[in-house]
């Protein structure tokens, strides 16, 4: 059993349509490194210099990983990542 | 996902918008709009955190909770609503950058008429790599 990683839809034209992928265990930033060797681009969008960008969220299974580890916070087999791109704006 | 050209929305599903954009007068607001094609069957009314009259940045978590939703349901987020308390109802510059939802409908609610006490504008975009371009929005009973 792998990580089992949602798709938001703006970055499912990168994983071929695909709204979940397989993702690899260990840390958050791991996982994305190794995302982005599958799918090349989708890193960039969520990740800058190591960093989870500031309008992309993360959760694992319910939890955001801002109230966890960030960045290091460590996925096992059987674990759910959600990646949820943010709604905001203003004038 | 194929996107939608324009949206329909039952009357009362409008209406609380509408009431969400002006409860939260004179900051800005936001919610989804969810359903399936291009018919609103669902309306989520979320929290701005910034709490501001010039800006909005959706609750995640309330953002979340709603995606949950809209999968168990099989909806698809069709729509992003936000308020614009003081300026008409198209995107700005801040609205265009931050649009990364490409296949949603962003719907702009400007209450900068009275404060919102006349009945507001409210037109719907679709936002794609920096190209806006106005799409209708029917309303119906």
């Amino acid at each position: 059993m792998a990580v089992k990683v949602r798709i938001p839809t703006p970055l499912q034209r990168l994983t071929q349509g695909k709204e979940d992928v397989e993702g690899a265990p260990g840390t958050i930033i791991n996982l994305v490194t190794e995302l982005d060797k599958s799918f090349p681009g989708i890193g960039e969008r969520i990740s800058e210099g190591g960093k989870i960008r500031r309008f992309v969220n993360i959760y694992i299974n319910e939890e955001d990983i801002r109230f966890l580890q960030a960045e290091a916070t460590v996925v096992k087999d059987g674990d759910e990542v959600s990646i949820v791109p943010a709604i905001a704006g203003g004038r | 996902m194929a996107v939608v050209n324009y949206l329909t929305i039952p009357k009362h599903i409008f209406d609380e918008m509408l009431l969400h954009c002006k409860e939260a007068y004179p900051n800005e607001t936001c919610g989804i709009l969810a359903g399936k094609g291009d018919e609103v069957s669902k309306i989520y009314t979320m929290t701005n955190t910034e709490n501001s009259p010039v800006s909005y940045f959706m609750d995640s978590k309330e953002q979340f909770k709603a995606i949950k939703n809209m999968r168990e349901n099989n909806h698809t987020m069709l729509a992003i609503f936000h308020s614009h308390p003081s300026s008409p109802a198209y995107p700005s510059a801040k609205d265009v950058s931050l649009a990364f939802y490409e296949d949603c409908i962003y719907v702009i609610v400007s209450l900068s008429a009275s404060g919102g006490k006349e009945q507001p504008e409210v037109n719907g975009f679709l936002i794609r790599e920096g190209n806006v371009r106005s799409v209708s929005l029917f309303i119906h009973d």
